[in-house]
């Protein structure tokens, strides 16, 4: 459980004040993958950083599991990081170590182990990043992707309750990317590991994360479950970085639709209703027609959702509007 | 060849050439010594590290920068009293190694900050990140991964001192240097001076073919 209090940070440079973060509240639950998303420069990647203090904060408390963080000393606070794993975009291995070597640093920096306890807890580290044939390679021999799950055995071998990923693909390759979210996601649910993860790409957040929060110019404008605030974005920011994901240019769209009559209407469906047989139901007991416009089936993190732009034409469009609406989807008037 | 090279003694040759050996590894070794610590304490403490200190810093940098714009035989000079006090004398390899160590530690010491510069600040940033001390940083992450540079700033030195010493052959140190002026200058003995060119050239190759070996050797990128 992590909690941020009114945490804010402020640089001064050449003698004025600049706000990466302004006072920010924030509370992630144990277990839970939590996402933050921001363009660059809207003070993510300080926020992250101020969970473990690698940046201190100019105001307010951070709480982790009971624990005021802002109040520990500087061992105290080794002793913290020791229990918070972190990955980074570029991974930070050290280039004149092996797997191995690297993957068992923070475990010398804890102290207290043998070294054959280090070796033994290395190897199942690698076994379960899948990297057991590597141990003796260096990180330049290796790939984006391997890199990567190096520093996630890395970060995983003090056995932390809480793992920081700092924009953990965005060096990678979708492919590669799709591997990692994977292994975060299998990590997360094996070992009930807390996550909380900076990105980008909207597209991380959907198939990760449970909650998300929307960050821009210092300060959080947005948060929710990653459902709520993907498939009903509020805040401008957010619509631009679900359109992003989406592809779809919200102004060309508006133009094809204006070719096109009736009445134009967007379905959200959740979960097991995405499968319901509902629009051929509800025409043909209103005798309406419909065009589908536009359409997405697909998953947030393990649930299915659709989203169907329709044009409703002929036949009782109210009735059949209303139907709609009392089903088990979200109705959006696009046009009446 | 016995009339083109007259004035060879082979004894003095080899005995120069071992002066120039001993004062080029007994100055490298304690330069190492002095001029490690003092690179990372220079880099540690520089603007925008972990330890930022402007006071010392300055005052770090100040000291290296006065110590390495002092021409080398001025130097040599000016440390006679101390190297009398250090060593006993002022002369032959003892009397030279003194005012050798403190010419080439501060230039050694801005190399390895350079070096330390290079290495990637993700690499801190991880460290500090699994809860690493500063002393656990420098000894386990920083170094490890800036020994290249650590190594090719060694062979940069060695070379330095090289000429250094020849140098000190000034002011009585012996070596090869001291060779050259005595008999290739002050009496004209043109082969003497071949001789000790050539050798101190080897000598400049050997090093420098050693340094980049070991460099090869060490990079993992």
């Amino acid at each position: 459980m992590i909690e941020l209090k009114q945490v804010g940070k402020t640089y001064r440079l050449d003698g004025r004040d600049i706000p990466a973060v302004r006072p920010t509240d924030l509370f992630v639950e144990q277990g839970e993958v939590f996402g933050l998303i921001g363009h660059s420069g809207a003070g993510k990647s300080t926020l992250l950083r101020l969970i473990n203090r690698l940046e201190e904060p100019s105001d307010g408390r951070i709480v982790v599991d009971g624990e005021d963080v802002t109040a520990l000393d500087p061992a105290g606070l080794r002793a913290f990081r020791q229990r918070v794993g972190m990955i980074f975009q570029h991974f930070n291995l050290l280039s004149s170590k092996t797997v191995a070597e690297n993957i068992g640093l923070p475990l010398k920096f804890a102290g207290g182990r043998s070294k054959a306890q280090i070796a033994e807890r290395v190897d199942a580290l690698l076994a379960r990043v899948g990297l057991e044939a590597h141990a003796r390679k260096y990180p330049a021999q290796l790939s984006g992707g391997q890199k990567q799950r190096v520093g996630i055995a890395r970060a995983l071998a003090t056995e932390p309750r809480i793992l920081l990923c700092d924009e953990a693909t965005s060096a990678l390759d979708p492919q590669t990317t799709t591997q990692v979210l994977q292994l975060l996601s299998d990590i997360n649910r094996e070992l009930g590991l807390t996550i909380v993860l900076i990105t980008h790409e909207m597209d991380v957040i959907r198939r990760v994360c449970d909650r998300v929060a929307v960050m821009d110019a210092g300060a959080i404008v947005e948060q929710g479950t990653v459902g709520d605030v993907f498939l009903h974005p509020r805040h401008p920011t957010t619509r631009r970085f679900v359109l992003e994901a989406e592809q779809v240019d919200e102004h060309e769209q508006l133009q094809d639709f204006a070719h096109v009559g009736g009445r134009i209407l967007r379905l959200t469906f959740r979960g097991d209703a995405t499968y319901a047989p509902l629009l051929g139901t509800v025409a043909r007991e209103t005798g309406v027609d419909y065009s589908i416009l536009a359409g997405r089936i697909d998953h947030i993190k393990d649930t299915p959702y659709g989203q169907l732009t329709i044009a409703l034409i002929g036949g009782d469009v109210e009735a059949a509007q209303r139907r709609l609406g009392e089903a088990d989807v979200h109705l959006e008037v696009l046009r009446p | 060849m016995n009339a083109l090279f007259a004035n060879l003694d082979p004894v003095e040759i080899w005995q120069a050439t071992l002066d120039t050996l001993l004062m080029l590894g007994g100055s490298l070794l304690f330069t190492v010594l002095f001029g490690l610590p003092l690179g990372v304490l220079l880099f540690l403490t520089g603007p925008r590290q972990m330890f930022e200190r402007r006071g010392l810093y300055g005052l770090l940098s100040v000291v290296v920068n006065a110590l390495r714009s002092l021409p080398f035989i001025i130097l040599l000079i000016v440390m006679i009293p101390v190297t009398v006090l250090i060593t006993g004398t002022s002369l032959g390899v003892a009397g030279a190694i003194p005012p050798l160590v403190a010419g080439a530690t501060p230039f050694f010491a801005r190399l390895v900050e350079t070096a330390l510069r290079e290495v990637d600040r993700g690499i801190i940033e991880a460290s500090q990140a699994m809860g690493a001390t500063t002393r656990e940083i420098v000894l386990d992450a920083l170094l490890p991964e800036a020994r290249p540079g650590i190594i090719a700033a060694i062979t940069i030195t060695a070379i330095a001192l090289v000429s250094y010493t020849a140098m000190a052959g000034v002011v009585g140190a012996g070596g090869l240097g001291d060779l050259a002026i005595r008999f290739g200058y002050q009496r004209f003995q043109t082969d003497v001076m071949i001789v000790t060119v050539v050798l101190l050239l080897v000598i400049v190759q050997i090093l420098q073919s050693i340094g980049d070996r070991l460099v090869v050797h060490f990079s993992r990128k």
